[in-house]
């Protein structure tokens, strides 16, 4: 690792204060940007922890009946924290990497890295939830820009993520066993009047919507409504652990899977 | 350099560190606990498993400054005030769960993390939650079997694989 300065604000105040600082970077549990620091693949001045501001952790639901996570809630708490209040939610969260990293890692930390692989991203996006910030919210649709890509500014942080409650719910992951990320996931979210999918760890533009499966399902919610469509490889990641058709086929089965399992 | 302070197997230490320092290095490096291991140092192996504020975490991937005033447990800290060895630590020499040893003090802590949230695990909920801890020797069936003896189950009708 390159030399930087670690700040541990206790105030959110402190916390952008700190991050207007030149090369400063926000640290949420570490788990990604701490590989990615020994690997010296970033050099930040400063790393601001976000660990000890009370108001980034937790998880509360508002009156709208969303389920609501500060940012610097940990995996393992929103497993346990989010189970009667949002299972398919709590379900993904208990399978993201190993236990050690869930007691680490948070929620704002993943979606502000936005792996393409990463799990959290498939429940915001087909959640529809909400991403509130220190300086305004973003819808999930607008969030993701792609790989590694965000809405977020320099030393925007994440606040709290709020999950609309769907009526069905269920994350198929298919894990890469070395990684622990999905070599391809699948969030199915149904609520009163739509369906949304969401599909990870698939296509080099990172988490999307799989439209078409959307429509389908909207009219019958069922797993035979799905095996009309054609996923394309066009534009899938192809790696050592998968070709773009294998990935591209994975989308279909997962997807049926989190149909049937919601 | 800056002033760390914490508990570390019920004792208060303290230190002066960089700050990009990561708590198995002061550890090892300041405190000279060097029975946590680092295997990969890239939070894949678990051999560096360690408890902070009673939670498993790898020692590898976390700052000290990110303890600062924490209660840290290591491998040091797990045997009986008499010295001799803890229920899991007896278990793991019992039904041969090492044998190189480098990943053991991960498995021990990993494991004592496990049986404080399930008393009475499965096989499916112990191979489950040692996703994170990598043994090179032993083919985990061992370790498998002597946590569920520490936690009291019979494993005697389990046949080594």
């Amino acid at each position: 690792m390159y030399r930087f300065e670690i700040a541990r604000p206790t105030t959110l105040q402190e916390a952008l204060t700190a991050l207007k600082e030149d090369e400063a970077q926000a640290l949420g549990g570490g788990q990604t940007l701490i590989p990615t620091l020994k690997a010296r693949l970033a050099a930040p001045s400063v790393l601001v922890s976000l660990a000890r501001i009370p108001e980034l952790t937790g998880v509360c639901i508002d009156d709208a009946g969303r389920v609501c996570i500060g940012g610097a809630t940990t995996h393992a708490r929103v497993a346990r924290d989010c189970a009667e209040s949002y299972g398919a939610l709590a379900d993904l969260a208990s399978r993201i990497g190993d236990p050690a990293v869930r007691n680490r890692g948070t929620i704002g930390g993943s979606l502000a890295n936005n792996d393409p692989s990463a799990c959290y991203p498939a429940a915001v996006l087909a959640s529809n939830a909400l991403i509130v910030t220190d300086r305004r919210e973003i819808a999930a649709d607008d969030f993701f820009q792609g790989m590694f890509t965000t809405a977020l500014d320099e030393g925007e942080i994440v606040m709290e993520v709020r999950f609309p409650v769907p009526e069905r719910a269920n994350y198929q992951k298919f894990v890469q066993p070395a990684s622990r990320f999905a070599l391809v996931g699948v969030f199915v979210a149904r609520f009163a009047d739509s369906v949304r999918v969401a599909v990870t760890g698939a296509s080099e533009e990172g988490v999307y919507r799989w439209v078409a499966a959307e429509e389908a399902l909207s009219g019958r919610f069922s797993a035979e409504a799905l095996s009309v469509l054609d996923v394309h490889a066009d534009g899938m990641i192809g790696d050592l652990h998968g070709a773009p058709d294998y990935r591209a086929h994975l989308v279909r089965v997962m997807t049926a899977r989190a149909v049937g399992s919601a | 350099m800056t002033k760390v302070a914490m508990t570390v197997n019920g004792a208060p230490v303290s230190g002066d560190i960089e700050d990009r320092t990561l708590l198995v290095d002061f550890l090892r490096g300041e405190l000279g606990l060097t029975g946590t291991h680092v295997g990969c140092d890239t939070s894949q192996c678990g051999a560096c498993v360690v408890h902070v504020n009673g939670d498993a975490v790898k020692a590898c991937t976390i700052f000290a400054l990110e303890v600062e005033g924490g209660e840290v447990m290591t491998i040091e800290g797990m045997a009986n005030a008499d010295g001799s060895l803890s229920r899991i630590q007896q278990a793991f020499q019992d039904h041969h769960g090492l044998q190189c040893g480098f990943c053991t003090p991960g498995m021990v802590m990993s494991a004592a993390a496990l049986l404080k949230e399930v008393e009475m695990p499965t096989e499916a909920q112990i191979r489950d939650y040692l996703e994170g801890n990598f043994c090179r020797c032993t083919g985990y069936h061992n370790i498998v079997k002597a946590i569920m003896a520490a936690s009291g189950q019979d494993v005697s009708r389990i046949a080594a694989e």
